[in-house]
Formats: C-alpha cells, structure tokens, sequence
C-alpha cells in the first residue's frame, strides 16, 4: 500500500511550491488592486470631461494639494488618524462576520462625549490624565450605543446590518440635540461645544501640523491586525466570520463573542471620534457630520480587511478626499465628486474580480 | 441485465474522457483517464479516498475543466462549460457534499435553475415528485426547509433532484452512505430500472458489496490513474466474491478474503463498572419538520460501545447535538462521570472528557477556508501548548498537525491547504483525528466512517474500537448496520425521536434490530 510515504512525500515536496505560489499570488493581488484603480480613473476622467472639466488638471490639482504640497500632505496626514480608528474597529467586525455599518453613529457620540468631557477635566487634572479620561469615556460612550444591535444580533438573530444603521440615524441625531440642548458652549451664538484650547490638544509632530493622534490610530490599527491574525482570541472571531455553525460546534461562545466584537469596533469609532476633536477640531459645532463611517467601508474593502493594506488604502482616500475638496473648490465640481470616484473604483474592482473568477474557472479551475 | 451493453461500438457512448488530466497545486488528481459512458451501464468507480473519483465527476459535471485531453459527449469533443451546460447535455450530479441551499424549502430547491421569467410550477413538480418517491420507497417533505432536515434526508433530495431533471446520465457520488441497508437496496432497484430505459450511470461508492451488486462496469481509479476495469462480460462471468477480492486487489494490492467480514468484538465490559455516561429521559422539542426526542435513557459503562441504529432523520442528530451541547433539551439529565452536565456549555463538556464527531464535516465539522493545520485544534482554541497567552504558537500548531495528518494518513498536499480542498474522505480523517486525540471520556461519534474507502474504514473501526478499550464510553451513531454489528456491545434502534428497543449485539442481533427498524418487537 501507498498508503504511508504518499502523504509525507508530498507534504515536504509541496511546501515549497505553495511558497512560490504565494509569491504570484502577490503579484496578481497587486495587478488586480491596481489595475482596475488606474481604469477607474479613466472612467471618471470620462465622467469629468463631460461634464466639461479638464480631468488632467482635477487630478493635478488632487494630487497637488492632498499629496505634493507640504501643507497638504500635514493636512492628509491628520485626516488619517481618525480614519485609521474607523478602519480598525471596522476591520474586527468585518472578519468577524459582523456588519456594523453604523460608525458614524458611533463616531458622533465618541466626539460629542470627547468635545464635553475634555474641557472640565483640563480643569480638575493634569491635561495628560484629563484626554486619556475623554478618550476612555468617549469609547465607553459609543460601546454603549452598539449594545442594542449587539445585544439583538447576540441572542435574537437580528440582523445588525439594520439596526446599525438604524441605530446611526438615532446616533447623529442625539449628538446634536447634546450639542445644542446639553453641552452648548454659552460662551459663543453658533450652537457648539465648549473648545479645548490648541495648547491642550494632542501634541503635533515634531514642526508640522501633523496631529500625533496619527501615531495612535496606526498603532490601533497595527494592533488589531496582529491581534486578528496571531492571537486564539483574532482567530475565534475569524471562526465566528467564516463559519458561525463551526464556531457553536467547536464551543465557543458566540454571542459574547458577537457582543465582544460589536464594543470593540464601536468602541475604536468611539475613538475615533475622540481623536478628531481632542487632536484637531477641539469642539463640534451643531450639524457636523463628517460621515468618515461610510467612506471608510470601500478602504476596509479593497484592503480585504488586512490592516496593513489597509493603512495605505486609509492614506489614498485621505489624499482624495483633502485634494478632492479643493480641486472641487477650483474647478467648480460638486465636493461629492470624490465620493464618486471610489465608488467607481469600487464597481471596476468588484468586475475585475468577477472576470478574474470566471477566467481562472475556465483556465485552470 | 440489458442487452444493449454487449456490444461496445464507441460511439454509443454517452460521454467518454479520453487521456483526462486534470492537476492542483501540489497534486495530480487524474492523470490521463479514459472512461467510457455508455447508456444501459452503471458504471461504478472505485478508488481510495483522494483517488479522484470527484475530481472526475467535476469535470463530468461543468465544475471544473480538464488541464489537458477531451471529453466526446455523443461521440462529439464537447467542453462541458458550467453546470448549467452539463444539466443540458443531460448529466445530472449528486455531488459527495450537499449542494442544497439551506434557507430554501425543498420544494424551492428542486425548482432552482428553472427559466427565470417563468413561475414556478409547484403542482407539477409535486406530483412528478410524487411519482419518483413512490418507485424509490423514499418520502420527502417538499415544505420543509432544507437547513432542518437531516444530511440522510438531504442526500435524498439531492438524489431527487436529480432524478426531477431527466438526465441521460446521473451520477452518483457517495450517494448510499447516509442510507440505511433497505434505502440502498431500494435505490439499486432503482438504478438498474433506470438503465434498462436506456440511462446511463456513474456510481461511487466505498462499499465493495454495493458496486458487485449494482455495477455493470467498474473501474478503479488509483492516486489519479485508472488501473483496471472489469468490462461487463467479465462482470457478469464472476459471483460476488470473486469481483470483490479483484477489486480489492486492485486497490490495494493484495488480497483479502471478505475485507467487510464482522468481527464481533471481543472486549469485556466489567457489568459491575459505574457508567461513564448516564442519560435519563432526556428530551427535545420537535420543530415542524424535525422530530423531537422523548425520554431517551440510556447508561454506557467504560469500555462499552453503544449503537444507535435507525433511518437517518429520526432524532439522531438532535440525540447526539443535545448530548454535546448544541440544542437544548427540554428535559432530563445527563449524568458524565456521574455529575450532571445538561446546564453546562458545548465547551465546558468538552473540557470534562465529552467529544462530538459530528456528521456535517463541511457545514459545522470544519472551517473551509482555513488551512488543514488550524481545523485540527478549533476546538482547541487558545489551549497550550498551541496558543502561550493568548498567542498564536505556529511552529507548535505545524508539528501537532503534521503528526496527525501521518498518524491518520490524511492526504493533504500540505498543512496550509484550505481543509475544504482536501478529498471528502481526507476531510473525515481530520475529524477523526481531532476528536481521537487525547483527554477524552465519552466520544460520541456520528457516521465516523462516511466516506471513509476501505483501508481507512477498517482503520478508524479499530481505532473507534482501541479507544473503547482504553476504559472511554462510546456512543456510535451510524446507519450502517454492518458497522454497528462489528463494533457494538449493545446496539439501541431510534425510531421518530425515541428508543424502540436495545438488543445485545449476539448472533441474532441483526434480526432484532431489522425487526425493530421496521416497527416490530424484537
Ligand atoms: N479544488 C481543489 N483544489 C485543490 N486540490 C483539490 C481540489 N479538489 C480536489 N483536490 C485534490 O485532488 C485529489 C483528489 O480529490 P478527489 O476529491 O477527487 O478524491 P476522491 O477520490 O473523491 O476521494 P474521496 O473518496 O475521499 O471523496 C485530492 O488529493 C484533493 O486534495
Ligand atoms: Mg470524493
């Protein structure tokens, strides 16, 4: 019988094409990411010469502003840190199976709690104690807010794509009734929250205008990633992800774990929140909603939910979105635009994969 | 038998392979096969688990494409493109694992693949299905939706479904391993009415008595190469045992006199030991197409193999989910080395000594994608020495699993292939392996050997068997009758949701528990 070198054999012998493999695979990867990003440009290029705008100079003008002028680049730099937050609390719900479409909810509420705490504990703390204090509260805040649709997925089935939305509407909302009604600051007339003074916000790096909440958020997202990838507690939730009838067979306890999930990731858009406003805006005004919730979910996507494939997509969406608002600014395009364009590179993506199945169905399968 | 398969003119084939390869990374599966296809034949393949047996059915069936050489449907080369195109050809599939879409009813399932401007036709597929239940002696609930029902039961509508289509050719991977003895004879029956209306059939199967009784044709498929094939004639020429011990040479190489032959087991259990598994009108409540269960009671001392014999679909999944864990029960105990489990968590009996091998290897057994490596400890996660805090030990986790995939001979081409492309059999042994290996007390084991071939059937038995000797309780839950008489002490006959009657596994055992399936006394 063959029985016994057979499976030896080629164990040893196939781990080393698998390593070559992978290495193609790579490579593929990288054209399939790219590939349809560079035709997505073109497409929108199409859209913007009919609407009788240069897209050369809309292009130039996004990459002149978001990337090559050193104002601009601080600028995308900054808008990263609360993005990063987002993509990593939407990075665990995701592998975890989870759709918590509602971080901007989240976002909110984590900014309004940030905006209202950090101003009275400057005054009671040292200024150190007093943001870690508005951090942990503004996640705790948020947490909070995701334990109705955690609470219903965990133990009644209902599905969270809903009631997290549904819960985000509710979340804008209460943060600006407290913002006018409960936190208002009586200081000013426009309806906002007391500001934190410049001196009292997150440390800038170095000579720049970069918020260092920039660090923060790429080692949340470098931790999620690892903690995802390398540790039983990443890997239960991956279970939970793939296979939610594998992971009640092997033991594990769902619907703490689906509680786990929904306050880790709402609690990192808590944070996001928190570092927006402790690191740059230091108040929120009546009505801002900068809805970085949903632009984030393309990213976390076209990154397959790899954190570090993640911080790049994370940075280019930065670019287009400071670049985007002032090439819309001088060339008269609505500021959506750029909303426009990720999703058009989101539609080629999701085609090239398509075509990319069938070809390997009929090539190689 | 027909006559039309005396002659063999080539282009009477419904479909033939002609010097088929077919390669994955790390391993040829088949390797320039020849086969023909002709209508009036059931056409058995054999072959060990990772022979390629459903790497041929795939391309047979649209899934996939052959690397090199050329499928001739009615003597024409023919790519067979998807599963659609195979379905117009008229090759019908049930595939090893089941293709059904569990949020759907039967009924729905049936009709999926219709045009889709046109409305279902309910009424006619009722009463087409009625025709064909009635000649395969099967029921079939067409309401009921597919997530509640047994594997058994949905191996059956898979069967029907393809019956429903009227192929030219169906075929039959492992379709008999979730039958009890009387469902496959019936569909034997079946197949060889079929033939003689001029179908033709591939048959797989691991069961060497089941291709001797329903084959016409048999070919033998070994590491991806065809290495014999008994034409008609010869078939024909041979009784039954002389057909099994060339197929069994064939496949393995030497010879065996009845490789299936029951050895009825020779352990003794001490009477005076205290159970290791007590359960005590334990129950269930029934859904509207699952039964229930009703004060099931039994006790297994250490040592003892208890069977639970009956149609698949009648409360044997609930009995062994509600042991392990997973359903809650409605009532009763059960005791696991005399303290009461019942209120405790899948994981917490685990953690004192209860192991489940569950029978849905794909739905809830394995996570597909993930590698081989990492389903053998998913039910281990986080347990040293694999995970130190909570940390991920990998070259700890490669050296178990590599171990494990030798001690059980899973054929895998290495440790980080996703499980769900191993072969169906090769999938069973990583199971087998995680649920074998140490700290058990109490192993419940649900069809441990289903598509399992030969070697690794009487392997895994005895290995079923060692592990009873080692003082643990075994509760074996299989609808294969000659399994529970070579294995059991006491086999007990489920029937809609309770214990008909327990026999003692002596000579008139497989009277008595035939007697008791059918709903008699024993
Ligand atoms: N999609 C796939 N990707 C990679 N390898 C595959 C794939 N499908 C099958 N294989 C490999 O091809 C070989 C043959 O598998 P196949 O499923 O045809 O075996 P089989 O004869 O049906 O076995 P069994 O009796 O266990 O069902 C196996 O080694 C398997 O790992
Ligand atoms: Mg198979």
């Amino acid at each position: 019988m063959s029985i016994d070198t057979a499976p030896t054999v080629s164990a040893t012998a196939l781990d080393a094409t698998s390593g070559a493999a992978t290495r193609h695979d790579i490579l593929h990867r990288l054209l399939m990411t790219l590939g349809p990003i560079l035709a997505a440009l073109v497409i929108a290029g199409c859209i913007l010469l009919a609407v009788g705008v240069d897209p050369l100079a809309y292009y130039g003008y996004v990459l002149e502003k978001g990337l090559f002028s050193p104002l601009g680049i601080q600028q995308t730099l900054t808008r990263m840190a609360p993005l990063l937050f987002l993509a990593a609390g939407l990075i665990v719900a995701f592998r975890a199976g989870m759709w918590n479409l509602g971080g901007d909810g989240q976002f909110l509420l984590g900014a309004v709690t940030a905006a209202a705490s950090a101003p009275v504990f400057i005054q009671i703390m040292p200024s150190w104690l007093a943001l870690i204090c508005s951090f942990l509260i503004a996640m705790v805040v948020a947490m909070i807010w995701s334990l109705v649709p955690a609470l219903l997925r965990a133990y009644q089935g209902v599905n969270e794509i809903i009631t997290t939305l549904m819960m985000t509407f509710l979340g804008t909302s209460l943060a600006n009734v407290l913002v006018k009604l409960v936190f208002r600051d009586p200081g000013t007339t426009v309806p906002q929250t007391r500001t934190l003074p410049v001196e009292d916000r997150l440390p800038r790096l170095f000579e720049t205008t970069i918020t260092s909440g920039l660090l923060l958020g790429l080692a949340a997202i470098i931790i999620v990633h690892l903690v995802m990838t390398r540790t039983a507690f990443g890997l239960k939730l991956r279970i939970v992800g793939a296979n939610p009838r594998a992971a009640v067979h092997s033991g594990l306890g769902v619907p703490g774990l689906t509680i786990a999930v929904f306050a880790i990731s709402a609690g990192l858009a808590g944070l996001a929140g928190a570092v927006d406003i402790i690191g740059v805006q230091g108040n929120v005004r009546a009505d801002w909603n900068p809805a970085y919730g949903l632009a984030v979910i393309p990213a976390v996507f076209l990154a397959r939910m790899n954190g570090f494939a993640a911080i790049g997509f994370v940075f280019l969406l930065s670019v287009l979105s400071i670049g985007g608002e002032s090439a819309a600014r001088r060339l008269g395009v609505p500021n959506h635009f750029t909303l426009v364009l990720v999703s058009i590179v989101l539609i080629v993506l999701a085609l090239a994969e398509y075509f990319d199945h069938r070809y390997s169905q009929s090539r190689r399968a | 038998m027909s006559s039309l398969s005396s002659s063999s003119v080539a282009e009477r084939d419904i479909v033939a392979l002609e010097g088929v390869t077919k390669r994955f990374p790390g391993i040829v599966a088949n390797d320039g096969i020849d086969l023909a296809i002709r209508p009036g034949e059931v056409h058995v393949l054999l072959g060990e688990n990772g022979a390629g047996k459903s790497t041929l059915i795939g391309m047979l069936s649209g899934l996939q494409q052959p690397d090199e050489g050329r499928i001739l449907v009615d003597g024409k080369p023919t790519p067979i493109t998807s599963p659609r195109h195979a379905l117009s050809l008229g090759i019908g599939t049930v595939f090893q694992h089941m293709m059904l879409v569990p949020t759907l009813t039967v009924a729905e399932n049936l009709l999926l693949g219709g045009p889709w401007w046109q409305r279902p036709r309910i009424d006619e597929l009722a009463a087409r299905v009625a025709e064909i239940t009635s000649t395969l002696g099967i029921t079939v609930k067409l309401h009921a939706k597919v997530s509640e029902l047994s594997l058994g039961e949905q191996q059956q509508v898979e069967i029907l479904r393809a019956m429903v289509r009227n192929s030219r050719l169906l075929i039959l991977d492992e379709s008999t391993s979730m039958l009890t003895p009387k469902g496959i004879d019936e569909l034997g029956a079946l197949m060889r009415r079929l033939v003689e209306q001029g179908l033709a059939i591939v048959f797989i199967t691991h069961k060497l008595k089941e291709a001797a009784a329903f084959g016409d044709r048999i070919s033998v498929l070994k590491l991806g190469r065809k290495v014999g094939e008994i034409p008609p004639e010869r078939f024909r020429a041979l009784g039954e045992q002389e057909i099994i011990s060339e197929i069994v040479e064939l496949m393995f190489g030497k010879q065996k006199d009845d490789p299936e032959a029951v050895e009825r087991p020779v352990r003794t259990v001490r009477a005076d030991a205290a159970p290791l598994l007590q359960v005590a009108d334990l129950a269930v409540a029934p859904t509207d197409n699952a039964p229930g269960l009703s004060s099931i009671s039994f006790d297994i001392r250490p040592g003892e193999i208890l069977g639970i014999a009956g149609i698949d679909g009648n409360g044997q999944k609930q009995l062994a989910e509600a042991l392990a864990g997973q359903r809650a029960a409605t009532g009763g105990s059960v005791r696991l080395d005399g303290v009461a489990i019942e209120t405790l968590s899948v994981g917490e009996r685990r953690q004192r000594g209860l192991r489940y091998l569950t029978d849905d290897r794909l739905g809830e057994g394995t996570v597909g994608t993930f590698p081989v490596s990492i389903n053998f400890f998913l039910k281990q996660v986080g347990a040293a020495p694999f995970w130190r805090n909570g940390i991920e030990q990998r070259a700890e986790i490669d050296r178990r699993a590599a171990q494990l995939v030798r001690d059980y001979d899973v054929r895998t081409p290495s440790l980080k292939t996703p499980v769900a492309r191993l072969s169906g059999g090769n999938i069973q042994k990583v199971l087998l392996a995680r649920e074998l290996a140490e700290g058990a007390k109490v192993v419940i084991f649900n069809k441990p050997t289903y598509g399992l071939d030969l070697a690794n059937t009487l392997a895994s038995r005895q290995r079923i068997r060692d592990t009873a000797a080692r003082g643990l309780a075994v509760l074996l839950i299989s609808t294969d009758l000659e399994e529970l008489l070579s294995m059991c002490d006491r086999i007990a006959v489920i029937a809609n949701g309770a214990l008909v009657g327990t026999v003692g596994n002596a000579d008139d055992a497989r009277t008595k528990v035939g007697r008791l399936m059918i709903g008699l006394a024993a």
